[in-house]
């Protein structure tokens, strides 16, 4: 019996989370938008759903077969990338474009860095701006709600911030911003939906609530400051999916609080200045891949002052 | 105190199963291996030789090192080998091997000493054989006599026991909380020190109130109820939930006027000086999910842990892992026959499931274990600049600071087994200096 004895270095017990219910969590917390968004743009985002998550899973399931890597599907972090790559497509999108998107994500942005961990930008976020400079047309092409009735492709439904940018057009009424009833891309629209989520994760401490805070209010004083209306800024484009979903991504956000908020209002400022300044409406998604990319001298410069340590 | 940030920690499940086991007393062993070196410093040398004759209480083993603790056996008996034995680290140290007469005759040296003075209190602590009974197993008469004595004004009596399953100190406050509070103003009356602190973790209400009960009249003992949150027992966490002072980097608690003890220490030494019987024998808590019966038992120092475990109705499942101390700290041994040492405090058996060690998988830098190191320090960023052998930025990343104390590698999502890199990183700064 004795010399059965396991010996491992301590500590003898775990908690129990674990990355996969951690990836669980975040996927359970867009399911609000994921209903939302098929409620809204009807059975085509059903569609792109499911054809971005299967491509994700399976791209990750391939790449790491042909290269024989472990498999690491189970723990559901292709899934993840999957439902938010999703979330930032336009329903009308063709299905082969979302799947060249996923393919991106997973095997340039994640694998081709060694895996999860490993990725310098988030592979969603990556895939998304690759399918909108590759695809300009068909990833800006947003769709009216249609609410599963009137053929999805009927009528060109222009973004709040396009309208913002542009003139022209008129303005949805607040509740149709909160609900989500506006042009825009499956996931970003319903910020209600977002919001349920976002706060879900704060709750169970998956994610810190100071990058989407910071981010957020970041972009709501500096437009308010630059004249423009604040509340549209925040409700319209992708700032809730991003603040709360991308941003908090861990591998391609800061470590600690510090930084968190120096990435937050980094996010922010360059969400506000492309929106403003830049040739595109949105520039959420332009934001964190920038913010993505200095992550690691954020992280550098706001290490943790040890506790009675010299220095 | 409430104004201060406190410091990180984790939740761990407490599982305080044997808090209401009245100790009981092992009965004598067959033989006992009582190991040289039992404690921070030196080991000692055997004074006894094989055939020689023994009595409770006589000196076995001593030093000439400053620290170092002498040692005495636990019982009565023959002695049948002095040789090399494997520890449960995997060092290699002396030991004497006792076989036992079960008569238990006590040395004719044991005696109450006389202390009138500090010089005499200090070297009474210093025959008691007392080492830091907490687990870290430092000489007591070192730490009671630092060089700054009249800057010290507070005593901290650690009974934090914040490590899950151990209630052996626990015991000690509920069955000897007379020799606890005697010890301390011992301590405190020779020391001359202002104030004592007596540090209880609140899932112990029992003992708080007890204790608050005993020191009513006494405005010079405190005794402060501290979040159940691991590691509130860490010396240096302690003092600063106790005192908000911060012991800083290569200083010791002295420096920041402070002297921490363990409360099964200042009990003992309260019976030490009544009855000048040293330290022979511990308090361990038996327990785990592998154990038939779990207690807490009084067992004399040198006793195999096999003989602990049968006197708890021995395992009720097959055991998958065994650890001496607790889980979050404890060393897993591969063999049941080492002894009971000074600094011991528990002895736990899993079963096959309670043992499977999870799956290692790739850091996501999800940041948990820097929000649970009770120091602030950054143990993924450690293992990646480990892992590239980076010296330069593992001494700004303070590894050195680093207490072992599992927060990180409990809090692991990705299991990642953080702690042994903090080790083997500190190994490569010390062998790089």
């Amino acid at each position: 019996m004795s010399n059965k004895l396991i010996v491992t270095p301590s500590p003898h017990v775990k908690d129990s989370v674990t990355t996969q219910s951690i990836m669980g969590n975040v996927v359970l917390a867009l399911a609000p938008a994921m209903v939302a968004s098929v409620l809204i743009f009807g059975v085509r985002a059903l569609l792109i759903l499911i054809t971005c998550v299967v491509s994700c899973v399976a791209a990750e399931y391939l790449f790491e077969m042909v290269c024989k890597k472990p498999n690491t599907t189970k723990d559901l972090s292709a899934v993840v990338t999957g439902v938010i790559l999703a979330m930032n497509l336009p329903s009308s999108l063709p299905l082969w474009m979302a799947a060249v998107g996923s393919i991106v994500a997973i095997v340039v942005v994640k694998q081709l860095f060694g895996g999860i961990g490993q990725n310098f930008a988030n592979p969603a976020i990556t895939a998304r701006v690759v399918l909108l400079i590759s695809f300009t047309q068909p990833m800006t092409k947003w769709v009216s709600p249609n609410f599963g009735t009137a053929a999805f492709d009927a009528m060109g439904g222009a973004t709040p911030l396009a309208v913002m940018k542009n003139a022209g057009e008129t303005l949805p009424s607040l509740t149709e911003m909160l609900l989500g009833f506006h042009g825009g891309s499956l996931g970003e629209t319903c910020s209600i939906a977002l919001l349920i989520g976002g706060l879900y994760l704060i709750a169970k401490k998956i994610i810190s609530p100071i990058i989407p805070a910071s981010f957020i209010a970041t972009v709501f004083v500096l437009t308010a400051v630059l004249g423009q209306n604040p509340i549209y800024h925040i409700l319209g484009g992708g700032l809730f999916l991003g603040a709360f979903f991308m941003a908090t991504d861990y591998v391609t956000s800061p470590v600690t609080d510090k930084g968190k908020l120096i990435f937050g209002i980094g996010c922010g400022v360059i969400t506000v200045l492309i929106r403003l300044f830049a040739n595109y409406p949105e520039g959420v998604s332009f934001a964190i891949l920038l913010m993505n990319i200095i992550t690691p001298h954020i992280d550098n410069l706001t290490r943790n002052k040890a506790f009675g340590g010299a220095y | 105190m409430s104004k201060l940030k406190s410091l990180h920690g984790v939740k761990v499940k407490h599982f305080k199963n044997t808090e209401d086991c009245s100790t009981e007393i092992l009965p004598i062993p067959d033989r006992v291996v009582i190991s040289m070196s039992q404690h921070i410093g030196k080991p000692c040398d055997p004074t006894v030789k094989i055939t020689d004759l023994v009595k409770v209480g006589q000196v076995i083993g001593t030093s000439d090192a400053f620290i170092s603790a002498p040692i005495h056996s636990s019982v009565s008996g023959k002695v049948v080998a002095v040789d090399e034995i494997l520890m449960s680290n995997g060092q290699k140290t002396k030991a004497v091997t006792i076989e036992t007469d079960k008569l238990q005759e006590v040395d004719e040296s044991v005696v109450p000493p006389s202390v009138n003075s500090f010089e005499e209190f200090i070297q009474a602590v210093k025959a008691s054989g007392l080492v830091g009974l907490g687990g870290a197993g430092f000489p007591t008469y070192v730490k009671l006599s630092p060089k700054n004595l009249s800057e010290v004004d507070t005593l901290c009596i650690n009974a934090a026991e914040c490590e899950p399953y151990i209630t052996s100190d626990y015991r000690t406050i509920m069955e000897d909380a007379e020799d606890v509070l005697n010890g301390a103003r011992q301590v405190q009356k020779y020391l001359d020190l202002k104030k004592v602190i007596i540090g209880v973790e609140d899932n112990k209400p029992k003992a708080i109130a007890l204790l608050k009960e005993m020191t009513a009249g006494d405005a010079s003992i405190e005794v402060a109820s501290l979040p159940a949150k691991y590691p509130q027992g860490a010396e240096k966490v302690l003092i600063y939930h106790t005192t908000g002072r911060v012991v800083p980097e290569g200083k010791l608690p002295a420096d920041v006027g402070v002297i921490v003890m363990n409360v099964a220490s200042v009990a003992f030494l309260s019976k030490y000086l009544k009855t000048g019987m040293p330290l022979t024998t511990k308090r361990v808590t038996v327990d785990g999910s592998a154990i038939a019966e779990p207690k807490n038992l009084l067992v004399p120092i040198g006793t195999p842990i096999q003989n602990l475990i049968d006197f708890c109705g021995g395992f009720k499942t097959e055991p998958g892992k065994v650890l001496m101390g607790g889980p979050m700290m404890g060393i897993a041994v591969n063999r049941l026959d080492y002894p009971v040492l000074k600094n011991n405090n528990a002895i736990l058996a899993f079963d096959e499931k309670d043992s499977r060690e999870p799956e290692e998988t790739p850091c996501i830098r999800c940041g948990r274990c820097v929000n649970a190191c009770p120091f602030n320090l950054m143990p993924a960023s450690i293992e990646k600049a480990f892992k590239a052998g980076n010296v330069d930025a593992l001494r700004e990343l303070k590894v050195n600071l680093c207490m072992e104390c599992g927060c990180c590698a409990f809090a692991c999502p990705a299991k990642r087994r953080l702690v042994m890199t903090n080790r083997l990183a500190k190994k490569m700064l010390t062998q790089k200096k």
